[in-house]
């Protein structure tokens, strides 16, 4: 059962109520969303199984807090989408904002426009996709996960980096503090084609290059203060 | 926070509809900044040079302005009075004259030019756009702000946009830690400020710069390395607007083009209204990058 609800007609508080109440009861049903106009806050702490498409752009905090649902943005998203995910997929059909997938635990964020600077800011668990190219300072101080990036990357990429795994097909404009590019082994290009393929992403994983942390900067050592 | 809107139009056949399209996108920015509000529009010229004023007193200020300025620059003056605002137009070359003498008589100095008029005052919005009836006013561009203080106290001279030069004017989403600095460095060199604003200061900078004989472009690349702070600022002149982001841009920026119209925004929410806005090419400013639509 496909249920449309027009942003026009309902207020947005209503809206998130019915689709978290729809989620929290395993409905798996399917919602549509129509006239966003860049609304803040959409779809946000769905905690269950359910298929929500939003027609047009979204504004800060789209999809946040996800688990298990599968949100698609038919338009860009604004600042933090998806941020804190734990499970589930997001899909932005265009771009997005400052801080995509921010602190996320699991699931995909598949960007398939460009995200901007901070992407994956702190990332735990989440696997990241964009079919673009990300701003600067993606992946600070991320800490697991897979952000993949078939565009370029822009300046300190995976500064102050964890365990996050980073894999860039184009330029990267420079790499942060303690970020440095590693050996693709037959496991990384398996992780890859898995992720490209759950993605729909037209590219070879053999193409990408990988990034991750030099593990110096993990405990305080003074002969690298000039790292901080 | 503050929210930033612009507008540019590419068609002359829009111009009547400018105020109305820049109110909507300024009511939208609301929560970004309700402590007051503000638009600068560039309108039709009229060869004079346009002084906008702004009095607490309209009601006593504004009588019998014009025949007195009239007889201290011996010129023919029009007056077009709006709550708290009016504009007076001068010949040009007793723009100096005049503004001596407004500032001698206690009116506060809002911004002149051949085309430019601003317009700022405390309160929402959506207050500050009906009690000047904004939505009335026609132009080919125009930039406005909603403001949420931080660096000086909620005024009128506290709002923006800030004017520091003829047909100039600046509007900011950030805060500025060196203006003081560069307050006195300005000073130095005789430029002034009218307030205690951060903004003001970067608005002062462009100015200058410009003054020295920089382009648009050179002066604001000039605010990337000699200011310093957050800001997303959007500059207005004569022929067009301008815009750049510090190179950390925290401060969200958004960007619309069609046809029509080039338009700017703190946040996509301020564009839902605008004709066309579905198929426009909607794209964010880069950090640190200098972009201006000139006609």
């Amino acid at each position: 059962m496909t249920n449309t609800l027009d942003m026009t007609q309902t207020e947005l508080r209503d809206i998130n109520t019915t689709l978290q109440a729809a989620a929290k009861g395993q409905a798996n049903e399917k919602y549509i969303i129509t006239n966003p106009r860049g609304s803040h806050a959409m779809a946000c702490g769905l905690d269950g199984p359910l298929d929500v498409t939003i027609q047009g752009s979204t504004g800060y905090y789209c999809a946040g807090m996800n688990k298990e649902a599968a949100i698609t943005v038919k338009g860009s998203a604004g600042p933090g989408v998806a941020e804190n995910m734990m499970s589930g997929t997001v899909t932005i059909e265009g771009d997005a904002s400052q801080y995509a997938g921010a602190t996320g635990h699991g699931g995909l964020l598949n960007i398939k426009g460009n995200a901007s600077s901070r992407c994956g800011i702190s990332m735990k668990g989440i696997d990241i996709v964009v079919h673009g190219n990300i701003g600067h300072m993606s992946a600070f101080m991320a800490q697991k996960g897979n952000l993949v990036v078939l565009g370029n990357a822009g300046d300190a990429l995976g500064d102050s980096l964890y365990e996050a795994r980073l894999f860039v097909r184009g330029a990267v404009k420079s790499l942060g503090a303690d970020c440095i590019e590693k050996e693709m082994r037959p496991e990384h290009i398996e992780i890859l084609k898995e992720l490209l393929e759950k993605a729909g992403a037209d590219a070879k994983p053999e193409e990408f290059k990988r990034y991750g942390s030099a593990r110096k900067l993990y405990n305080f050592n003074i002969d690298h203060a000039d790292e901080y | 926070m503050c929210g930033i809107v612009g507008l540019f139009l590419k068609k002359d056949e829009l111009r009547p509809k400018l105020g109305d399209m820049l109110t909507d996108m300024l009511i939208t920015m609301t929560d970004r900044g309700p402590d007051s509000a503000g638009i600068a529009i560039y309108g039709d010229e009229t060869g004079g040079i346009k002084i906008t004023v702004q009095s607490d007193t309209p009601e006593t200020a504004f009588v019998d302005l014009d025949a007195d300025l009239c007889a201290v620059i011996d010129g023919p003056v029009t007056i077009k009075s709006i709550s708290t605002h009016a504009v007076l137009t001068v010949p040009a070359g007793s723009e100096k004259a005049a503004i001596a003498f407004l500032e001698d008589k206690g009116l506060r100095i809002m911004g002149s030019g051949e085309s430019m008029e601003i317009y700022k005052e405390i309160g929402l919005p959506k207050d500050v756009a009906a009690r000047f009836n904004l939505r009335e006013m026609g132009g080919s561009h125009g930039i406005g702000h909603t403001r949420m203080a931080t660096e000086s106290a909620v005024t009128t001279m506290g709002a923006h946009p800030f004017s520091t030069a003829d047909d100039q004017c600046l509007v900011h989403n950030g805060s500025l830690s060196n203006h003081n600095q560069m307050r006195r460095v300005l000073a130095k060199k005789g430029v002034f400020t009218r307030s205690e604003n951060d903004t003001e200061v970067g608005a002062a900078y462009i100015s200058s710069r410009i003054a020295e004989g920089a382009t648009l472009g050179e002066a604001l690349e000039g605010t990337l390395k000699d200011l310093d702070g957050f800001f997303t600022f959007v500059t207005g002149t004569k022929n067009g607007f301008g815009v750049v982001r510090d190179p950390i841009a925290c401060k969200p920026a958004v960007m619309a083009e069609t046809d029509d119209y080039v338009a700017f925004a703190s946040e996509y929410r301020a564009f839902a209204d605008l004709p066309g806005i579905d198929a426009a090419r909607v794209w964010e400013p880069e950090p640190a990058t200098v972009y201006f639509w000139e006609r």
